[in-house]
């Protein structure tokens, strides 16, 4: 098998794995339908705003934490924003966190238990988003490696 | 200069995501439209030609004739929902509010499922109510409600729509199209 077919393979093979362990979802694969030859890096374009907003959120949620009494109102809202963007972009597994993490700001429950609830989401979104980046970053080298390569 | 280009669509799209703009925005020209694209309600307004003063005030009555010029030319409005400051729905009652924009058709988009929203933006006049992530079958709907506005303007300025990219005309409607990209 050349080079150009074994790119191509890992790339469909990649992209396959991401759908079936959920990491990503049909959204994604509109994203891919939506890309054409006059906006040839449309994918790429998105997801990386996707990571720059990703990585307020997850700032801005950690700081919200941090205070002496926290605005779970405020950590909500940041959680509805990544809820959304993750939506948008398809990353299935980050999105259902944040849709766990809400029930339980919506719980407004000012338990310690519940304060630790909030830390392991966030921990548990932490992990998730660093997983995705990982895995779309991975999926987009061989892309380009396969374009550099004539594809 | 006589070719008269098939004319586009020209749809306002306002949303506070970046990533969901350049969403929008894509299956937008996707399906052929011309898009712009702002990032708040007040700027929508702005886009529109609807002035500070005027945003701030309650709906005042017009005493001149020609007063209700818009700046640009804009077929369609889709809005999302949640937004600071301005919401859709706040946008959504302005525009119908308004003597020059309260024909323009509006959509709403929404990330969440909340009946009693959609029923409400609807009753307010919103034309359809998308749940995000928007696809492009929901943006196909958009179609009939923009002929619609064609439809519901006087054969001279059916002529001008043909003709969008030319000259101006001196109908008060379309006083000052230039095709501003806002992002």
């Amino acid at each position: 098998m050349d080079a150009m077919s074994q790119l191509r393979r890992q790339l469909h093979e990649h992209t396959a794995y991401l759908r079936k362990e959920g990491f990503l979802d049909d959204q994604f694969e509109q994203l891919q339908k939506l890309q054409d030859e006059n906006s040839p890096d449309f994918v790429v374009e998105v997801v990386s705003i996707f990571f720059e907003d990703s990585e307020k959120l997850l700032n801005n949620m950690a700081r919200a934490l941090e205070q002496k009494i926290v605005d779970f109102k405020q950590v909500d809202a940041h959680v509805h924003q990544f809820k959304g963007s993750s939506a948008s972009i398809g990353a299935m597994r980050v999105k259902n966190v944040c849709i766990e993490f809400r029930n339980y700001c919506e719980a407004q429950n000012v338990e310690e238990l519940f304060g630790c609830r909030c830390f392991r989401c966030i921990q548990k979104l932490q992990y998730e988003y660093a997983l995705l980046k990982n895995q779309l970053e991975y999926l987009f080298r061989v892309e380009q490696q396969i374009r550099a390569a004539g594809g | 200069m006589g070719m008269a280009a098939e004319a586009q669509f020209h749809v306002l799209a306002v949303d506070d995501s970046h990533l969901d703009r350049k969403l929008i925005e894509m299956l937008l020209k996707t399906s052929s439209y011309h898009v712009t694209a702002v990032d708040s309600g007040t700027k929508a307004l702005e886009f529109l030609g609807v002035h500070e003063d005027e945003q701030n005030q309650a709906n005042t009555p017009s005493v001149f004739p020609n007063d209700h010029h818009q700046d640009v030319d804009v077929n369609l409005i889709i809005t999302d929902y949640c937004m600071p400051g301005m919401t859709g729905y706040d946008l959504l009652r302005k525009i119908k509010e308004s003597k020059s924009l309260k024909d323009i058709p509006v959509v709403i988009m929404s990330s969440d499922n909340i009946p009693s929203r959609i029923n409400r933006c609807l009753e307010e006049g919103a034309e359809e109510f998308f749940l995000k992530p928007v696809q492009l079958s929901d943006v196909s709907k958009l179609r009939p409600h923009l002929l619609k506005g064609i439809a519901k303007e006087s054969q001279p300025n059916i002529d001008n729509i043909k003709a969008m990219e030319e000259s101006h005309s001196p109908d008060r409607t379309r006083t000052n199209y230039n095709g501003l990209e806002v992002a």
